[in-house]
This record gives C-alpha cells, sequence and structure tokens, in this order.
C-alpha cells in the first residue's frame, strides 16, 4: 500500500548568503597553496615590478618566491636574531630588513651578503620603508623612536623621540618624500615631515596600532588596532572618519585591493574581512586555520598570501577565465550512459510485456526507526554529534514528528546522565533560536516534568539545568526589552501618520 | 404527480459503502456491497461499479449470496423486505416482505432499543411478491453490531431454534461475564472456525481468544493472541480454516496461522481503520473496508490490488464545499490529511490529494493534522491550504500551503509552504479574481486580528515562491470573513459589525460598511451586473445589501441566512435560512430584494456546506422559476452528511419519486452512538434450506416509521 513518508525536515532560509558580485569575485580563487616556513610569518611584501616576487619574513630568514613558484627564488639568511618587515624599494632592486637585534640590514635582490646596515637603535627594529625618492630609509623601533636613514654612505640622518611605546608601524608617503606616518603602542598615529624636527600632526587611535595603510591617493589613512579599524582624513588634519569593529580579535594587517575599492584587514581572529571603501561595510569574508599575522595582494588581485602563527604561508591564486568556465562545466557533467542514459529511449513494442521496477525508498535512519516505532533509538539517531552540531534542524524535525506522536515523553524517558547532558547542551545552544523555540520549549518542559525526581542527584546535570535556567531568564529579559522598543516605535509611528479627518456630521 | 419542470432536491450520492461487511462472488469476479438503499456490485479487478441494484426504499443492511445458486444474492433492508437479485444481469427476482415481523415483535418487547436474532423460513414459490410467514425466535439481547453475532460449522436448522444452546451465537453480554477479567475485554467481534469447534473473539483490549470446545460445556479451554493496540473490529477465517485475519485502528491487516499463532503476517498502512474483513470462498482475494467509505481488494495478503473509494465523509467537514475549476469536481476534506476530488457527474472519486505529507499515526486521542481552508483561484491554476494541529496545551500549528497545478502530471505540486501564517486559527481565505489572470492574490483572514495578502512576485529573480505582501487589521477587532468583488479591485474584510472595504492595488481603506448590533457572519459580493452590491447576513438574522456606489444600505430583510453564496456564472444567490427543522432555499438577485425562487423545506436539519457547480452543457429552459439553475447546479450537504441538489429535469416521474423518497434518507453513521442505525440485520446461516436469521432492533423509532 501506500510507503512510508519520511520526517519532513523544515528548510530554514539562509540570512545573509546572498550571491553579490563581490562573493562571485573573491570566490573566484584556487585552493590555496600552504607552504610552511621556519617561523610565525609577520611581514610579507610584493616586490613593485614584474614578475612581482614577494618578500616573507619569517623567523631569521627572508625568503623571495616568484609569483608561481613554490619553491623560493632567493633566500635572504644574514640574520643574527628574527627578521622583521622585509620590504622591497619601488625599483625593486633593493630590500630593507628589521631585526630583532636592532641593526637594519639592506640587500640586493640579487646578492645574498648585505649591502649596507645601519647601526644606531638600542631595541628590535619592527618598521623598515623606503622612502619615495628612494634614497632614504625610515626604520621604528621598540626603544620608542624613528629614524631616517641615508643610503649611500650608511648615515642616520634624523631621529624622533616622541612615542612613549614601541613603534610597530608606519608608512612612507609615496608622493611626497619628506612625509611619513607611524603608529605605536601608545596608541598614536604622528606624520612627520623630513624638513621639521618634529611631528606636524597626531591622531588617537586608541588601541595599539598594528598597522597603517595610506591609499593612493594619500588624502586618507588606515589604522588597525585592536580590534578597531579606523580611516582618517589627512586633508582635515586628521580627523576621524570611519571606526569599524567587525573582527573579534586584534587586527595585525590592513592591505588594499589593487583598484583600491575594497580593503582587506586581517585578524588574529583567523577571518580576512573585505570592506567596501564607499560605505565601509563588509562584503566578503575569508577564513585560515591560524591567526593571520600578514596579509598582501598581488598587483591585480592575482593571487591573496596570508602568513600566520603556525608559520604557513598561503598563496592563493587567481583562477584564469578558462579556469572558472571549467568548474561550471564540471557540473554540468552528463550522467554515464551505463547507468543513466542506456535504454532510456526504448520504446515497447506491441507485444513486450512491460515488468516495471519498484523505486526504491530511500530512508534516513532515523525515518527507519521510526517506521518500527523504534522512538528512542530515533531520537539517539538525531541526536548523533554530528547531526546535532551540523544539523540542529534535523534533530528538532524528530523532536517534533515524536511529540507529533505523542511518544516525546517515552522516547525521552529512562535516560543514563551522559545522554541527559548532551540533550540540555543541544537545548542551551538551541533553545532560543526563534526558528526552534517553539518546539523545544514543550520539550523542556517534558524534560522537567521526566526528571524532576531525580534533580540534584547528579551535578553535571544540575549544573545544566541551571544554565538553561539563566538563559531562559535573558532570554525574557531579552524580549521584555524588544517589547518595549516595539511599543516606542508604534508611538513614534502612531504620530507620524496624518491624522485622518473625521467628518462628523 | 410531479410536473415537468418542478424542482426536487435530488439526493445525488456519497453514500457510505463501508457500512456493511462487503460479499465476494463465488469466482471472485464481482463484489458486492450495500450502499445506501442500494447495492452495488463492482468488479475486483476494474474497480468500476457494474451494477447499482435499486429497489429498496430504505437503508440496506446485509447482503448475502444465495447458498443455492451462487448467481444470486439476498439483500435486506429496514424497509422491511428481502430481495433476492440476480446481480450479474443486475434483475430483481423476488421480493420477501416481512413488515409484520417487526409489528409483531414491537407487540412483544417494550424496551427502546432491543436486537434478536430471529430465523426467517422463506417460502419457495414461483411469485415475484411474497411474504414470509414462519419465524422463530433464536436469541434476544443481541449486540446491535453485526460483527458479534456469527455462525459455526454443521449449523442446522433445529439446533439454531433450540433457546438453551446456541450453538454458534455468542451475546456478548455473556462472553463478558464469562471470562471475569475486567477492564476492557468487551468483545467486538466473533469468527467461528469453520471446520474445528474453535471459535475466535475480538476484544476492545486489542487481544484475540481463540475458544475451544465450545460446544462441550464447561470443558472449553481458551488462548490469547495480542499483537493490535487498539480495539480488535474484525475477524475472519480463511474458508479452510489456516488462517485467521484481524483488523482494526491501526489499519494493518494481521494474518494469523491456525494452529502456529506465533507465526504472523502483516499488511500495514492500509490507509484507514479496517472496519470489516471479508474473504472471498476460494480464498484467493481478502476485502477489507475501512473507515474512510473505502474497500481494497487484496490477493491473498500480499499486494493490494484494487481500491475502490467513495466519498469520504470524516467526522467533520471542515473546509467548504469547493469546485475545482478546471476538472469540475468537488473539492473537500477527506481521509486525514488530504483532499480529495470527487466527481459529481460520475458519483466517483477521481483522487486524493495529500496535503499535510506526513505519515499518520493510528492511534486514539492522538492531534493529527487536518485541512481546514481550502481555495482556488479563478482560472485553477493555483490552490491554496490550509492545515491545522492543535496539540493539548500548546500553540495552534498552522502551515498555508500554495499548490501550482502542473499540466504535465495533471495535477497541483507543492509551490509553497508558509508555517504559521498566522498566530491564531484562520477564518476565512480567498483569492482575488483578478481580470487579467497574471497575478493572484491571496487573502488570509485569522483570529490574531490581522488578514494578510499573500502574492507571488512578480520579477523571477526572487524565484517563483509566494511571499506576504500586506498585514491589515482594523481597530485590533479579529476579521470573520473575507471577500474580493468580482473584478478583483475591492476587498471586504468583515470585523465584527463592521465591513472594511480595501483597495487591493493600494492597500487604503476605502470605507466601512456596518449593520449594528451583531457581527457579520457571512459576506458576498454581487456578480456580473450586480457587482456594485455588496451582501451580508448578520447573527441578528438581517440579509443586508450595500450599494457601493453610494456606500450606503440598498435594503435589508430579516431572516435567519445560515449560509450565503453565489453563483459564480450568474448574478444569482442562495440563500439558506434555517426555520424550525427545516431549511428553506431562497434565491434572488441583489438588485431586488424579491427572490427568483423559492423552495420550502429543502430538507430537515440545518444545510451547512453548500455549492454552486457549473454545468457541463448550459440548459435551455425558459420556465422563470428554474432558469437560475440553467447555468449551474447547487449542491448541498446536510448534517447527516448527504449531497443533494435541486435539479429540475429528469428523465421520468417514477425515477422522480423514487428519488425524492431517497432524499430523506438518514446516513449510517460508524459507531453506537446514532439510535437508528443498524435497525436490522439478515444473516443466513450456511445450511442448504433457505431459512433467515435477522437480527431486528425493536426502537421508538421504529415504531414511528411504520
Amino acid at each position: 500500500m501506500a510507503s512510508f513518508k519520511p520526517t519532513k525536515i523544515q528548510v530554514y532560509p539562509k540570512l545573509g548568503e546572498k550571491v553579490t558580485q563581490d562573493t562571485l569575485y573573491w570566490k573566484n580563487y584556487k585552493a590555496p597553496v600552504q607552504i610552511k616556513e621556519f617561523g610565525a610569518i609577520t611581514s610579507i611584501d610584493f616586490s613593485p615590478v614584474a614578475p612581482h616576487n614577494f618578500a616573507v619574513t619569517a623567523f631569521t630568514r627572508i625568503h623571495i618566491y616568484g609569483p608561481f613558484s613554490q619553491e623560493p627564488v632567493k633566500t635572504l639568511t644574514r640574520f643574527k636574531d628574527t627578521a622583521y618587515c622585509g620590504r622591497f624599494r619601488s625599483d625593486g632592486q633593493l630590500l630593507v630588513a628589521g631585526c630583532e637585534d636592532s641593526v637594519v640590514r639592506l640587500f640586493d635582490v640579487s646578492g645574498k651578503a648585505a649591502l649596507r646596515m645601519f647601526r644606531g637603535h638600542t631595541k628590535a627594529v619592527h618598521v623598515t620603508d623606503f622612502t619615495s625618492d628612494r634614497y632614504q630609509i625610515l626604520t621604528g623601533s621598540d626603544d620608542y623612536t624613528c629614524r631616517l636613514w641615508d643610503i649611500p654612505n650608511a648615515t642616520e640622518l634624523n631621529s624622533y623621540r616622541e612615542h612613549t611605546d614601541y613603534v610597530r608601524c608606519g608608512v612612507t608617503s609615496k608622493l611626497n618624500r619628506d612625509l611619513f606616518i607611524t603608529g605605536s603602542y601608545d596608541h598614536t598615529l604622528k606624520l612627520f615631515d623630513a624638513r621639521a624636527d618634529k611631528s606636524v600632526m597626531t591622531m588617537d587611535h586608541g588601541q595599539p596600532v598594528e598597522s597603517l595603510l595610506l591609499y593612493p591617493s594619500e588624502g586618507l589613512l588606515v589604522s588597525a588596532g585592536g580590534r578597531h579599524v579606523k580611516v582618517w582624513d589627512l586633508l582635515k588634519g586628521g580627523q576621524p572618519l570611519v571606526s569599524m569593529k567587525n573582527h573579534h580579535k586584534t587586527v595585525t594587517c590592513l592591505c588594499l585591493s589593487s583598484n583600491g575599492q575594497r580593503l582587506l584587514s586581517a585578524s588574529l581572529d583567523r577571518h580576512v574581512k573585505v570592506y567596501n571603501t564607499t560605505n565601509y561595510k563588509v562584503v566578503h569574508n575569508f577564513d585560515y586555520a591560524a591567526s593571520i599575522l600578514s596579509l598582501a595582494l598581488a598587483p591585480n588581485d592575482e593571487s591573496i598570501v596570508a602568513g600566520m602563527t603556525n608559520s604557513i604561508l598561503s598563496i592563493k591564486h587567481r583562477k584564469s577565465p578558462e579556469e572558472s568556465a571549467e568548474v561550471s562545466g564540471q557540473q554540468r557533467r552528463t550522467p554515464s550512459y551505463r547507468v543513466f542514459v542506456k535504454g532510456k529511449n526504448y520504446a515497447p513494442k506491441q507485444d513486450d510485456y512491460l515488468v516495471s521496477k519498484p523505486v526504491k525508498q530511500h530512508l534516513a535512519k532515523y525515518d527507519k526507526q521510526l517506521r518500527t516505532f523504534n522512538v528512542s533509538n530515533s531520537l539517539d539517531t538525531a541526536l548523533a554529534t554530528w547531526t546535532r552540531l551540523r544539523k540542529p534542524e534535523i534533530t528538532v524535525a524528530v523532536i517534533k514528528e515524536l511529540d507529533r506522536r505523542g511518544t516525546l515523553k517515552n522516547a525521552l524517558a529512562g535516560r543514563d546522565e551522559q545522554w541527559l547532558a548532551r540533550l540540555l547542551n543541544f537545548l542551551i545552544g538551541n533553545l532560543v533560536d526563534p526558528r526552534f523555540a517553539a518546539v523545544l520549549a514543550p520539550a523542556a518542559e517534558m524534560i522537567l516534568d521526566v526528571y524532576r525526581r531525580v534533580v540534584g542527584q547528579s551535578p553535571l546535570v544540575d549544573r545544566q539545568l541551571l544554565r538553561l535556567q539563566e538563559l531562559l531568564e535573558r532570554e525574557i529579559d531579552y524580549q521584555q526589552d524588544l517589547l518595549e522598543v516595539l511599543g516606542m516605535l508604534d508611538t513614534l509611528f502612531a504620530s507620524s501618520l496624518p491624522r485622518l479627518e473625521v467628518d462628523l456630521s | 404527480m410531479v410536473e415537468h419542470g418542478d424542482i426536487r432536491v435530488v439526493h445525488r450520492g456519497g453514500s457510505k459503502i463501508n457500512s456493511r461487511e462487503p460479499v465476494v462472488t463465488n469466482d471472485s469476479r464481482f463484489l458486492l456491497c450495500a450502499s445506501g438503499e442500494r447495492v452495488k456490485v463492482f468488479s475486483t479487478s476494474t474497480e468500476e461499479c457494474v451494477h447499482d441494484l435499486r429497489g429498496h426504499t430504505d437503508l440496506v443492511t446485509g447482503v448475502l449470496l444465495r447458498p443455492t445458486n451462487h448467481l444470486q444474492v439476498y439483500s435486506c433492508s429496514v424497509d422491511g423486505t428481502v430481495r433476492l437479485w440476480d446481480f450479474t444481469d443486475g434483475i430483481l427476482i423476488k421480493v420477501q416482505t416481512c413488515s409484520w415481523l417487526m409489528f409483531d415483535i414491537v407487540c412483544m418487547c417494550v424496551c427502546a432499543e432491543l436486537f434478536q436474532l430471529v430465523a426467517v423460513h422463506l417460502p419457495q414459490s414461483g411469485d415475484q411478491l411474497v411474504e414470509a410467514q414462519e419465524l422463530s425466535a433464536v436469541l434476544s439481547n443481541v449486540s446491535s453490531n453485526p460483527a458479534a453475532t456469527g455462525f459455526g460449522r454443521g449449523v442446522r436448522a433445529p439446533p439454531l431454534r433450540s433457546p438453551n444452546a446456541p450453538p454458534g451465537a455468542i451475546t456478548y453480554p455473556k462472553t463478558d461475564k464469562d471470562n471475569k477479567k475486567g477492564g476492557k475485554n468487551t468483545l467486538m467481534c466473533i469468527a467461528c472456525h469453520p471446520k474445528d469447534d474453535c471459535i475466535a473473539t475480538g476484544h476492545e483490549d486489542g487481544k484475540i481468544r481463540l475458544w475451544r470446545n465450545f460446544n462441550h460445556k464447561k470443558e472449553y479451554t481458551y488462548t490469547t493472541l495480542h499483537w493490535h493496540h487498539n480495539a480488535v473490529s474484525s475477524l475472519r477465517f480463511t474458508p479452510e480454516g489456516t488462517n485467521l485475519l484481524s483488523g482494526g485502528l491501526e489499519s494493518v491487516l494481521v494474518q494469523w496461522r491456525y494452529n502456529q499463532e506465533s507465526e504472523r503476517d502483516f499488511l500495514p498502512r492500509l490507509g484507514s481503520a479496517i472496519t470489516h474483513i471479508a474473504v472471498s470462498p476460494d480464498g484467493t482475494l481478502f476485502c477489507t473496508s475501512h473507515s474512510d467509505n473505502k474497500i481494497t481488494i487484496i490477493q491473498s495478503c500480499v499486494k493490494v490490488s484494487a481500491v475502490i473509494q467513495g466519498l469520504v465523509n470524516g467526522e467533520s467537514v471542515r473546509t467548504d464545499l469547493m469546485v475545482d475549476p478546471r476538472s469540475k469536481s468537488l473539492v473537500l476534506n477527506g481521509k486525514p490529511g488530504h483532499l480529495q476530488f470527487y466527481s459529481l457527474q460520475r458519483d466517483k472519486l477521481l483522487y486524493n490529494l495529500d496535503i499535510v505529507q506526513q505519515e499518520y499515526i493510528h492511534e486514539l486521542g492522538l492531534q493529527q493534522f487536518e485541512v481546514v481552508k481550502v481555495a482556488f483561484d479563478a482560472p485553477g491554476n493555483w490552490m491554496a491550504t490550509v492545515e491545522e494541529r492543535k496539540p493539548k496545551a500548546a500553540e495552534p500549528e498552522i502551515n498555508l500551503k500554495l499548490w501550482a497545478f502542473d499540466e504535465q502530471t495533471q495535477s497541483f505540486v507543492l509551490n509553497t509552504t508558509v508555517s504559521a501564517p498566522h498566530e491564531a486559527q484562520i477564518t476565512s481565505m480567498c483569492f482575488s479574481q483578478a481580470a487579467d489572470g497574471q497575478t493572484s492574490m491571496l487573502v488570509s483572514a485569522s483570529e490574531d486580528g490581522h488578514f494578510k495578502a499573500w502574492q507571488l512576485p512578480r520579477s523571477a529573480y526572487e524565484g517563483p515562491s509566494w511571499s506576504c505582501d500586506f498585514v491589515g487589521d482594523y481597530r485590533g477587532l479579529a476579521p470573520q470573513c473575507c471577500c474580493f468583488s468580482a473584478d478583483g479591485s475591492l476587498l471586504a474584510v468583515s470585523f465584527q459589525e463592521v465591513v472594511t472595504v480595501w483597495s487591493p492595488a493600494s492597500w487604503e481603506l476605502l470605507t466601512t460598511l456596518s449593520q449594528p448590533p451583531k457581527a457579520i457572519r457571512d459576506l458576498c459580493f454581487g456578480r456580473l451586473g450586480c457587482s456594485k452590491y455588496l451582501m451580508g447576513t448578520t447573527a441578528s438574522n438581517l440579509l443586508c445589501c450595500w450599494n457601493l456606489l453610494t456606500c450606503s444600505l440598498e435594503w435589508s430583510t430579516s431572516m435567519d441566512v445560515s449560509l450565503l453564496l453565489s453563483d459564480p456564472l450568474t448574478e444569482n444567490m442562495a440563500a439558506f435560512c434555517c426555520q424550525a427543522e427545516s431549511t428553506d432555499l431562497f434565491v434572488f438577485k441583489p438588485s431586488e430584494p424579491r427572490p427568483v425562487a423559492s423552495l420550502k423545506a429543502v430538507c430537515s436539519g440545518k444545510v451547512t456546506r453548500a455549492v454552486f457547480a457549473p454545468r457541463e452543457e448550459m440548459l435551455e429552459s425558459c420556465e422563470e422559476s428554474s432558469q437560475w439553475l440553467n447555468r449551474s447546479q447547487l449542491y448541498f450537504l446536510t448534517q447527516h452528511m448527504l449531497l443533494q441538489s435541486p435539479a429540475h429535469v429528469l428523465p421520468s416521474t417514477s425515477v422522480l419519486c423514487s428519488m425524492f423518497v431517497e432524499s430523506l434518507l438518514v446516513s449510517v453513521a460508524d459507531g453506537r452512538s446514532v439510535v437508528h442505525e443498524h435497525l436490522v440485520h439478515v444473516f443466513l446461516n450456511n445450511s442448504h434450506s433457505d431459512h433467515l436469521c435477522l437480527t431486528l432492533n425493536v426502537s421508538q423509532q421504529n415504531t414511528h416509521r411504520l
């Protein structure tokens, strides 16, 4: 007769998972190439000239990778201690790097030994950069100073002692050879002019500053520190423009997409967020396996390179147009001839006897158990770890089905401490979810009814019951607040409506 | 005599076919079952109704093959006759009137409800109309349930007459006292083994007891078989006695091996509770009748080979009667969670549509999903259904589903499910009758004080599913009825005594109309030339007609209208007025208060549901009183669940007269609650003499009838 009708799993709409141009753009990368380095990767810098090699600073080495190589094309190892901040000059010929031993070294990209050594800092140098005239070097150090050096004769030109904590980030202007900005752990950003002896502008970020970024137009400055990313308008005297708080751990690195339309921020919370630079809303999000310390984008966004604390360098290359077309072609793969096509177009002849093959109904395990009225077992199946965590809607649907059959109480009763703890854990995670509350609230009441007599016998269960109670109390408070807000809004809307003229006659 | 053109109410079908056990003929080709006042002959292979044996003037209560001639069948009826038919040709052979019998027994018994088992000797004679004279009481005080009486092997006429030792018949009060187990072991049904001295009894607690050596006093033994968790409603041995079949509420046919009772075979998911089981004389076919007016034919407990389905009359018709615009079939809720599409022309169920799509659990007292509302849009492309489940001490669960008609499969396919569309029960739902036919709109009104408009998004980008377009309310009152005007430009929603008129284009409240003091019960827009009128009935027995151009009351009259509906093809409206136990029907046009036609006392009791169904071809009647039936027919459902329709053109006067009598019939409801059911039940013993055994009920109603 009629076959068993499987339990209906409610499909809930996925909110906020819309496919936008940004998702399409940022998802159009190949699977990442992962390279193990010797230590945490603190800095990645792309060479400004083709073929756009990039320098990866990790532990005591700087590796220079070609755009498509997975082996370093060059290794700079002449460091006594941890190296920091390997930066290319704008012609791609020279590379400067700081070091834990306070010496700043300048390398020729084609050579091995350091061309120049700049000694003068007393502590580790975390910031190095070339000025736009290509003859000077900016450095910032943990001895609270930042200095300008002359490359040809390796002398210190000037020293600025305005910061009151470590200087951990800095950028030089690409348009003006005298301007540079440093950020420090004393929460300030300072804009210096090499023609003057002191800073010309100071901005307070509020947290220790980890990273700085200048827009190509150099009117806007982006700073990252703590969980905040802030944008400052330099042309208005360092007025704060936007403050974004989208990460839940310290933001470590900032970079800009090649067209300047998207800003990327990487954080210790293992996420990279992509912002739209017109409204500063998050438009996309990448996940990585570990906390990210450094991030760089190749020119034209050809690849995204991220360095992580677990010393893994992840390189994602953009798919070529053929490859992205190939993927959609793969999805439309035709079924194999043997399985699907064979005999499909065969028309039966007049005397042929048709043997109908019954279509086998595939049932999930919980449905098989429900069919044989094994209610407790079906609840066990629905509460299996993977289902419970990844597909709570299945668990909820089975609970609802048991409730409909009037056997939920039987299925819940007679369980041991471990099982009950698992179920309570599930309830704590999902009870206040508006999608599931209607089903789980009666189930929670039923559990309390069934196990009322044994409350107090198991510390594990009691703790979870208390958590459940707290959760519910908090939820009730939220609901009350929401109702209050709703009431306020109703009043506002009612007063804003045009009053209808009532004709009393 | 009835004049040609006079309007009569005709019973149009929907009789129960599951009231009595079906009978399979010896060659297993035909199935006979009692259906109202007829006996229907179905083919077991094609499910078609081959013959309709008409002649009884009241409810048929028993059908039995004639043992001496297997091509003939006896039927007995409440009208006091036993008729003999040739079912292959559909001819009435003989009528035996037994009406004097009843009178006799009425004289003897004073008690209001009493059933007796009597044997009737059917005299052999050549006449067509014979009076049966010989009657002997076998047992008094038997159960009214025919399943609780059975006949065993070797039962002859003489021992049957002896009052002290009823060999094959057990009356349930005795058995109940025999095994003093207490509890719910009330006897429900009984079956006798065809060869052994063994009787099987089914009990209310789900147990089956096999009694052996029953003929020897005080030496009987019994064994208990237990699988059913609810009452066993039917038991039957196969003709060879090798198997015992049992069925009950679980809708599972259980086959027990005789003498190896631990071995059982099951045929699950037969749809609904089994009420009777019948086995063909050669043992190849089993027939089960079900509580949803269905007979299933099973080939030796393996495969369901055919299903004969009648109009399902559940506990109540929750949905209104609807007409599917495409198939012109009647749509109402049928078996739990399903909608049935019932052809009015052929009196046959077309198909059942599964609305709830959930496994039905057969258990007493379980709250199930029920289809409570259904609506179609004008071209029949969309159907909206509302299903509802009210768990004890919890919020009701409501789902709104929208179904699109699929041309390829010629049935409705689920398009959108809206869970919890409203917070409380949905009181009314209607589609807009938009003229352009492109965009449909659905409005649902609920007791939570809101009405919602649902619309298919115009852009294909958002997907072809429905979404909420507007939520309206009026002073926090609960809306009762909603109705679209003929062109879809106006929506009328009633909030207690106020009718609000909205413009669906801008969702602006255009005007309010009210006729205090009581709440509006029904709302209806006029059609065609009368589309400027809005009709409404109030709980204070007023029928009002508002003119929407002037926004004023055009006319009103005081009448207790229980149901108001409009004909979609003409300007006419029909109002059923309940007055003193009977219902009057008025047909009128909204433009004038004078009725076009009025029928007094169309039926007894209150008319709860009615519908105008369009005719397949228009009639050319020129008489003024019957012109309103030219384009459509009016069908209505009374409280006794009979489908009736006023008709005026009928083949001949004689047929018309008999049909009119038919419409007075009351239905057989299941259970033991209704007094006037199971009036007479007839059995024939399996000896080769023409004796009939009758169970007679002596009730007050019977005397009235006589």
